[in-house]
């Protein structure tokens, strides 16, 4: 069971105390978007094996959304951020290319057809 | 014979004995005694049958680890099963059970499997069991269900209690021998948290029983003086009787506590802790040899009959053959012989021991027979004698010896277990004959370095300066201090261990098949070799074949055994062969524990409004909403459900009725952009809503699927209430901060769930404006407060929000009430009422009379795959909007598909209820053979309004086939033919609601 | 432990959100509460007149219930312009107190928070879990105070009840 830091309001949270919401740093696309677009934002996501980027809330606290960078296989955090944040700092972003030997992601980038994701 | 000797037992009160029961006979223990030793004190050697043979099996060990002695223990609902008795405290009355026994643990009439064992061996079950398919049923699962489980369950509800505990600590010491205590010290004197767990009723571990020489004192001064130190330590906390569970990701750790006497606070109390560090100093297990007849009662493990002589000074046998691959088992021998019991022989079966320990027991003139095995233990249920042989050969004996008890070791196994429960790797130490804890893949925490550190035993560490020094290794390394000056200890030097899986090496397969590796399940070597043969080459797999360590003990003495016969079997070496995997918990942990208070009404919270009292005492049957409980329907005496949720409709109907819907949640959103805002979240537009206005509004995900509804009302400019359903008050608000905060986190919004604050009473039916006119205040008139509008002011004497509103599709008022006041106002209703009959409504009339009118409910109409457009909403869905959530979705192919199965009302041609959940029968059938549909029923309800069954449901093209006949069916029954029909049935003009 | 566990009187309490940081805010809450703005997870004054953080944004106002809708009111008159949003919140939430030296105990047994008073000391406002529900929780008095929702207050006063009754577990010293 994870402890992730908000970063609202610096409490080490428990994992019981948080809850999820998915893979962060994804681009809406509403109405007038392409149907590959829109198939991208609602139903791919990379989902790999190292450096993952993700929304929780810290929902039994203070109520704020953040982001976290954790490798999923590890379960290393490399860092905690607001969620308004449009992208992952650079200490942190060089952070996990150096701990994460390129199994990670970039974060916002389209994610893999399935085809290219086996 | 096992007997208690005159003297010694460092752990027991003489002075005060205890009396108990084993099988109903009655035996006399001392205050300290484990149920085990005071067994074995009163010559009770034999405690269970095996689980497959039902062979006779006595103790064999003397912890944790113990694989026979497992007991029911206490009577009726304090019964508990698969108790070990080696770690059970005695206590005063105490009564146990032996297990897997019938009639009696001496006479046993499954022993009859033992006879036939050549024909039971690994996969039996699953080979014998296949054919014919038939039988399984009815003939093979019952007899195997018979036969199957160990032990009984308690007769009724647990009456103890248990509790948790959360601690957060930097260093947490699991374990409390020599190394945990020299890590707790270094980690203490750095003056963080630190928190020692210790799994038995002592500290020091086996040093206090072996008495090394540590500091220059006695292992046992020294453990006296160094708990002094951590006592006086206030950042230092130290628990006895506390069994480390498991460690799990960032340093969640489970730790299981026994505490008091029955009856006397909580019996066991689970600590949920979080630790930046973990210690494992948890030690070894010390490993049985495989030689035939290796599982009679009176063969022990050596450590274990030197643990009964020490802690409680009983001894297993008068005359013990000692039979080991190393030196550690003749401190067994040294012991027993300075206890004046003889030794008749040490069996040893390396060619030539010459440790310190080997001197010193050939000094004292006992036998070492050195590269020697043992053949076979003599005896049926008990040991009588063993046969010796040569270690080399196949097994034939040499000489018989007369003993009636075997101290066996085959070298020890560092417990690696909680190093391993989160990844921690292991690498296999050839001299040493061990799988030890590999520094170079640690365990990681949350910062990505190693979160767990070995000490001690548990780091493969046998002797006492190495451990000691260990331990303080670890314990500075946890809490990143300076490395510790060294500690001296002085133990006997001690011989190479010669790794020994099989006694002798070359046995025949019949010696073999009575070599028992797990005892608990009945495994023996020539189960492993076969399952070997029969291609189960993955360790995991051979497991699972054979049952192999997963008995109740999960194979803490049997497992590498076990592996490295099925090494030698499959002819690689032992670390290619790898390990099983190990799983928390290390020892079972009884459901209650896990449960903690969260039982009976504390098991989950009940959510109750202001009125809950009001309804209970006047006949409310609840119905579950989420976590809330609502009134279902308010039974009169005399009166069952069916005949009450008729009453409440009519009395909706034709005169007035009362619901509390105080569930319904309530969200301000307030701020410059919150119209705007609100215009995204649900599908219509209410940024236009003139203040004072209500508007229905319906929510969809980013899928374009129906999630929420309810009535949005405009308070002021720049804030609106947005009314959700019972279920959906946390999760909507939820989702709007979700949106506001990641997506549209400049857009000026603040929302506010205020769904607690306020009581809310709906008052329905033509009557329903005299009553409320008949508390004052508000003009509540046609004009004044027409449908789909709001005042705030003074209603009687309570500060109210009115809104006219229905759901019922009647004349209504909706009346909020801070929650303090909700009960006062229902009851100034219930009086203002009484002269029109006013009725409390529960939830079945609302759903009845909402279906009459041909509204839908979240939850019964929708599913999470159905879109509003299903339901025939577009009305609420703005087309001139160029965004809201759920928009795109709503215009992919499928989701304008006029294929799509739409809203209708059904009713069925005999007037009947239609069944819940039925479907609509197409035509044809599937490739899988099932009936084609082409609808399903979403609500069904008997009408009182039209003394009919009524219905709603979905269905292929449905509007464009009003009148057409369909059969529906739920598989129960024959099909049932219903009209499709428009699903609003009753007053479709609205004259009613805009009375 | 000999911890009494009891439901508190009526609280007057009002939510705030808006920027606290904005000069105006802070001098009307310290004008209403009498004390200064609490900082990040810290309360100031105390359940009968205070205010306590919430989260960034918000603070939950403690009054004599009696003053609390003429602080709503007066909240929104100063803060005219202010983007903010004020409620009235005395009837959303029920306060429960835990008298005694072994409150911090009674509360660890229940909630995931660190309660060791390195982490939990005086003036300190922790939002967390309280067995299966959301709670919020400070020192106070010679015990602890404990807001939840009203729907769940018999649930979590129950709950306290019954780990106050399972007596001390002795770990903080207390």
């Amino acid at each position: 069971m994870l402890t992730l830091t908000c970063p609202h309001c610096g409490v080490q949270a428990d994992e019981t105390e948080l809850s999820p919401g998915g893979e962060a740093h994804l681009k809406r696309h509403g109405p007038g978007s392409s149907e590959e677009e829109f198939e991208g934002y609602l139903f791919q996501r990379q989902n790999p094996k190292g450096p993952h980027y993700e929304r929780w809330r810290h929902s039994y606290g203070c109520g704020r959304w953040f982001l976290a960078a954790r490798d999923t296989a590890t379960n290393r955090v490399f860092g905690t951020y607001p969620a308004s944040l449009a992208a992952p700092s650079d200490g942190l972003r060089s952070l996990i290319s150096t701990a994460g030997a390129g199994r990670g992601f970039e974060p916002g980038a389209p994610s893999p057809a399935p085809e290219a994701a086996q | 014979m096992s007997t208690r000797l005159s003297r010694g037992g460092r752990l027991i009160d003489r002075s005060r004995p205890l009396r108990f029961t084993f099988d109903g006979h009655h035996y006399q223990g001392f205050a300290g005694d484990t149920l085990a030793s005071a067994l074995l004190a009163n010559g009770q050697v034999l405690v269970g049958r095996s689980f497959k043979y039902h062979r006779p099996r006595g103790l064999v060990a003397s912890g944790h680890e113990e694989p026979n002695g497992l007991v029911n223990l206490g009577t009726g609902a304090r019964m508990e099963p698969n108790q070990r008795a080696t770690v059970t405290p005695l206590r005063d009355g105490m009564t146990a059970l032996s297990q897997n026994r019938f009639p009696s643990l001496d006479f046993d009439v499954g022993a009859v499997n033992d006879a036939f064992g050549r024909f039971l061996p690994a996969g039996f079950y699953y080979k014998t069991f296949m054919w014919p398919r038939a039988f399984w049923k009815h003939v093979y699962e019952p007899v195997i269900r018979r036969s199957a489980g160990l032990g009984r369950v308690p007769e009724g509800r647990d009456p103890d209690s248990y509790e948790h505990f959360f601690a957060h600590v930097d260093v947490l010491v699991a374990g409390g021998g020599v190394a945990g205590l020299s890590a707790a010290l270094e980690a203490g004197r750095s003056g963080q948290r630190v928190l020692v767990l210790e799994q038995n009723p002592w500290w020091g571990g086996r040093a206090v029983i072996d008495e090394p020489e540590i500091d220059g004192v006695p292992a046992a001064q020294w453990v006296e003086r160094t708990m002094r130190e951590l006592g006086a330590m206030p950042n230092v906390r130290l628990h006895l009787n506390t069994q480390v569970s498991g460690i799990h990701d960032h340093g969640y750790v489970l730790a299981c506590e026994q505490l008091g006497e029955e009856g006397g606070g909580p019996r066991q109390r689970l600590w949920r802790i979080r630790a930046g560090r973990i210690v494992a100093a948890n030690g070894a297990i010390e490993r049985p040899l495989a030689f035939a007849g290796n599982d009679l009662p009176g063969v022990m493990l050596a450590s274990a009959m030197r643990d009964y002589l020490v802690n409680w000074g009983v001894s297993v046998g008068d005359r013990v053959v000692v039979v080991t691959n190393n030196d550690d088992a003749y401190r067994t021998a040294l012991a027993l012989h300075r206890a004046g019991l003889i030794v008749p022989v040490i069996v040893d079966a390396r060619t030539r021991p010459e440790g310190e320990l080997v001197r010193m027991a050939r000094d004292l003139g006992l036998r070492v027979e050195a590269g020697r095995g043992i053949a076979k233990v003599m005896g049926r249920r008990r040991v009588t004698g063993v046969k010796l042989c040569a270690l080399a050969g196949e097994g034939a004996p040499i000489e018989e010896i007369a003993c009636d008890a075997v101290a066996m070791s085959g070298g020890w196994t560092p417990s690696v277990h909680l190093w391993s429960h989160v990844g921690g790797g292991l690498s296999w130490d050839d001299a040493r004959a061990m799988f030890r804890p590999d520094p170079n893949r640690p365990p990681r925490g949350q910062d990505g370095q190693a979160m767990v550190l070995p000490a001690g035993a548990a780091e493969g560490e046998l002797r006492t300066a190495a451990v000691i020094a260990s331990g303080a290794r670890a314990g500075a390394a946890a809490s990143g201090s300076e490395a510790p000056s060294p500690v001296a200890a002085r133990d006997a030097e001690e011989g190479p261990i010669l790794p020994v899986w099989v006694m002798p090496q070359g046995a025949t397969p019949a010696l073999r098949r009575k070599m028992w590796l797990d005892y608990q399940n009945d495994v023996k070597v020539s189960d492993v070799e076969l399952a070997a043969r029969e291609g189960f080459q993955s360790v995991e797999h051979a497991k699972r074949y054979t049952t192999l360590g997963m008995a109740t003990d999960q194979g803490k003495l049997s497992n590498l055994n076990g592996l490295a016969v099925l090494s030698s079997a499959l002819h690689v070496p032992i670390p290619q062969v790898g390990t099983t995997t190990f799983r928390p918990p290390y020892t079972p942990i009884t459901m209650g524990t896990l449960a903690g208070v969260a039982k009976e009404a504390l098991f989950q919270p009940v959510r109750t409004t202001p009125i809950h009292d009001w309804h209970q005492r006047h006949g409310a049957t609840w119905e579950p909403v989420g976590l809330w409980r609502r009134p279902f329907a308010y039974l009169r005496p005399g009166e069952n459900v069916h005949a009450a949720v008729a009453r409440e409709v009519l009395a909706v109907r034709n005169g007035v009725g009362l619901l509390d819907a105080s569930t319904l949640g309530k969200i301000v959103v307030k701020g410059p952009d919150a119209g705007r805002f609100l215009d995204m979240m649900y599908t219509g537009v209410m940024s236009t809503l003139a203040v004072g206005k209500c508007r229905y509004g319906i929510m969809c995900s980013e899928n374009g699927f129906l999630i929420d509804d309810g009535v949005v009302i405009r308070l002021s400019e720049d804030a609106w209430l947005c009314h959700t359903t019972t279920g959906g008050a946390d999760r909507i608000h939820a989702h709007m901060e979700d949106w506001l905060q990641t997506e549209w986190h400049d857009w000026r919004v603040f929302t506010a769930n205020l769904t607690e604050q306020w009581a809310q009473v709906a008052v329905a039916g033509p009557r329903a404006r005299e009553v409320l006119a008949k508390l004052g205040g508000m003009d509540l008139s046609r004009e004044a407060l027409p449908f789909m509008t709001f005042r705030e002011g003074r209603l009687g004497p309570f500060d109210a929000r009115v809104h006219r509103i229905s759901f019922s599709g009647e004349l209504s008022f909706e009346v909020a009430v801070p929650a303090d006041q909700g009960l006062a106002l229902w009851e100034a209703l219930v009086e203002a009422g009484a002269e029109w009959g006013v009725t409390p409504y529960g939830t079945e009339a609302m759903h009845v009379l909402r279906a009459e009118k041909g509204y839908i409910m979240i939850g019964e109409e929708t599913d999470g795959t159905v879109i509003p457009q299903d339901l025939g909403l577009g009305w609420a869905i703005s087309r001139k909007k160029p965004d809201y959530l759920g928009k795109r979705a709503q215009e992919r192919t499928h989701m304008a598909s006029g294929q799509r199965w739409r809203l209708v009302g059904l009713e069925s041609l005999d007037r009947s209820v239609l069944p819940e959940g039925a479907y609509v029968l197409g035509q044809g059938t599937n490739a899988n053979g099932q009936r084609n549909t082409q609808g399903r029923v979403t609500s069904t309800y008997h009408s009182p309004t039209f003394d009919r069954g009524i219905a709603m449901a979905i269905v292929e093209r449905g509007p464009e086939r009003m009148g057409e006949t369909v059969q529906v069916s739920n598989r129960a029954g024959e099909p049932v033919a219903a009209r499709i029909v428009d699903p609003v049935l009753y007053d479709k003009a609205g004259e009613k609601l805009n009375g | 432990m000999a911890e009494v566990v009891t439901r508190m009187g009526p609280l007057g309490m009002v939510s705030l959100r808006g920027d606290l940081g904005e000069e105006r805010l802070r001098v009307t809450v310290s004008a209403l509460t009498g004390t200064a703005m609490p900082g990040r997870l810290r309360i100031e004054g105390t359940s009968g007149r205070g205010a306590a953080w919430m989260s960034p944004d918000e603070l939950l106002i403690f009054l004599p219930p009696e003053e609390a809708p003429a602080a709503v009111r007066r909240l929104s008159e100063e803060l005219e312009g202010l983007h903010h949003l004020v409620a009235d919140v005395s009837a959303m939430r029920v306060g429960l107190r835990l008298d005694g030296p072994g409150a911090r105990e009674v509360l660890a047994k229940l909630s995931p928070a660190d309660l060791h008073p390195d982490a939990f000391g005086p003036g300190v406002v922790r939002r967390s879990r309280l067995g299966q529900v959301a709670a919020a929780f400070w020192l106070e008095g010679d015990g602890a105070r404990v807001i939840c929702f009203r729907s769940m207050g018999d649930y979590a006063l129950a709950l306290l009840r019954q780990s106050a009754k399972d007596g001390a577990v002795g770990y903080f010293g207390a």
